[in-house]
């Protein structure tokens, strides 16, 4: 099978996602990796050296700049000629394009695989992962997309893919960019930091949850998460959600500061390693999938870890 | 302009999804059923463009069994003007639907589509991403804010790094996302009033449009449970565990 990996990237580099949708792909067959945007040549080269990557194809062109799927999916659609199977990280990007590709190429596609069983059979998660489901697509070609906490990452060195220059498709001409807020932080990105902090509609406010959980984050190197409660309360952006809508993480050691535990967000983040709560009920749910966990206000608790760590 | 609000039927929120001991499934018998939050979220969008001037009419769609007619009728109370119900007793793939949807925007011709990000059953986070693609429009998706401008749409999407705005020539399709609005309760009067709004029934047939299943599903479990720990006493034994773990 000849699988065709979609590339997420910003600012140059190439992102983590993309390595566990490629380890997802090489279930599968031969990958190759597709990294379109304006600035796709340093990428590709950066993806050639992913292990296990046959062949690069490179779209340099201003229309994939920002990924619009009006002007992408033309031409994945294009390059699917040659493969069996197109494979997306399920990033917002990912989501945003697949489906889209999916539909033009008339397959079902698989959203948020977790494992894959066979050449078409794959696990998912349904009901907000209350259930996982087993699927067989009876299609000829297969559009997937990757949970990226469900696999492991393909070594970012030691591979040696060619590189290809493909023709882009140009711009539809029915979406543009205007422009974006992209959180700037020197803190560990969520989705691939080994340790985050997450904060809950207990913090009151953004001041305080920001006096409370980012110091602790600082002494950990860690990301900066929060509760659903919490970011639809202002107490911090959306792009720091951590729950079944927001981002799925699954760090070495996850702190769930203030949090109860509701049923979203531990969908986003039970399978992290560690799961630390500190949390003043001891009843709350969070402590039922916990596996170390303090009783205690945290505003007396938090600012003592930091003085001790 | 005119809004086609796509809804589906789904387990209500708050109800723990049960699946069935034979694994075929999560059990739906006798359990609440409601509209698909996301696309509460996008009826109530549709019905403030209405009340803003800027639409002219709510067209709201459901593709479901008998019930999801009350699906439709608990929209309409929230303000859309009328219902097309598309009855299908068996479960439809959101490619199918996307195609269903396609017949009945060219029946509607729609400056605008609105629909959840997703249903919260099957989670897919397809049907309107695959409805752009076969009308051939462009989409807004995970949209925390919709601006009519024009004869454009400017949609500021919920990406993983933050927020971004597009600006989409109409029509268009916007899928919402949690944040984009809080969606009303219907009041008694408006409930009342819904009963009475028009409703026509169509069969998937009517568009062409074959809902065979492209995905077997081979069988559902429960996911792995994970077990609880231990409690600490106090911060100091914390960090010591912290400090096994190798993080502090």
């Amino acid at each position: 099978m000849k699988v065709l990996v979609w590339a997420e990237h910003e600012q140059g580099a190439l992102k983590d996602a993309t390595l566990s949708a490629v380890t997802a792909a090489a279930g599968l067959g031969a990958v190759d990796v597709l990294v379109a945007g304006d600035s796709a040549g340093s990428v590709g080269a950066q993806a050639a050296q992913i292990a296990g990557v046959e062949k690069v194809l490179v779209a340099g062109d201003a229309a994939y700049a920002h990924g619009l799927p009006e002007n992408v999916a033309p031409l994945v659609v294009a390059l699917m000629a040659g493969y069996d199977a197109f494979v997306a990280p399920a990033t917002t990007t990912g989501k945003n394009i697949a489906p889209r590709v999916a539909a033009l190429l008339d397959v079902a596609q698989i959203s948020e695989i977790l494992s894959v069983e066979g050449p078409k059979t794959f696990t998912r998660p349904i009901y907000a992962g209350n259930a996982i489901a087993t699927v067989e697509s009876s299609d000829a070609k297969l559009v997937i997309t990757v949970r990226g906490t469900a696999f492991a990452k393909a070594a970012r060195e030691g591979g040696s893919a060619a590189v290809e220059t493909v023709a882009g498709t140009g711009e539809a001409g029915l979406s543009s960019f205007v422009g974006a807020e992209i959180a700037q932080s020197e803190r560990p990105e969520l989705t691939s930091a080994k340790v985050i902090v997450s904060g809950g509609r207990a913090l009151k406010d953004s001041e305080t949850f920001a006096a409370t959980i980012l110091p602790l984050a600082d002494k950990l190197k860690a990301a900066v998460g929060a509760s659903r409660a919490a970011v639809d309360a202002g107490y911090v952006s959306n792009d720091h959600q951590v729950g079944q809508t927001g981002k799925i993480v699954a760090p070495e050691v996850y702190i769930a500061v203030g949090i109860s535990g509701a049923i979203q967000h531990l969908a986003g983040m039970k399978d992290s390693k560690t799961i630390i709560a500190i949390n003043k009920d001891e009843d709350a749910p969070i402590f039922q999938i916990a596996d170390i966990g303090l009783v205690a206000d945290l505003y007396s608790a938090v600012p003592d870890l930091v003085a001790r760590v | 302009m005119k809004i086609l609000v796509p809804v589906k039927r789904v387990l209500d929120y708050n109800v723990k999804p049960r699946v069935k001991a034979d694994g075929s499934g999560v059990d739906l018998a006798n359990v609440k059923m409601s509209i698909n939050p996301f696309d509460e979220i996008a009826v109530e969008e549709a019905v403030r463009l209405k009340e803003k001037g800027i639409a002219s009419e709510v067209v709201v769609v459901s593709i479901g069994g008998a019930k999801s007619s009350e699906t439709l009728r608990s929209a309409l109370a929230m303000g859309a003007d009328r219902a097309i119900h598309v009855l299908s007793e068996s479960e439809v793939e959101p490619l199918a639907v996307a195609k269903i949807l396609k017949g009945v925007a060219g029946e509607e011709a729609p400056d605008l589509v609105i629909l959840g990000k997703q249903a919260i059953d099957d989670d897919s986070n397809q049907v309107g991403q695959m409805l752009a693609a076969l009308i051939g429009r462009p989409q807004g998706t995970f949209a925390s804010k919709v601006e009519v401008e024009g004869d454009a749409v400017l949609v500021t999407r919920e990406v993983d790094g933050g927020l971004e705005t597009v600006k989409l020539a109409l029509p268009a399709v916007v899928t919402t996302d949690l944040r984009l609005n809080e969606p009303r309760y219907a009041s008694l009067p408006n409930i009342m009033k819904a009963k009475s709004k028009p409703l026509s029934t169509k069969a998937p047939a009517d568009y062409g449009v074959d809902t065979a299943a492209r995905l077997t599903v081979l069988k559902v479990v429960e996911p792995a449970v994970r077990q609880a720990g231990v409690k600490v006493p106090d911060v100091e034994a914390l960090v010591e565990k912290l400090k096994e773990l190798g993080v502090a």
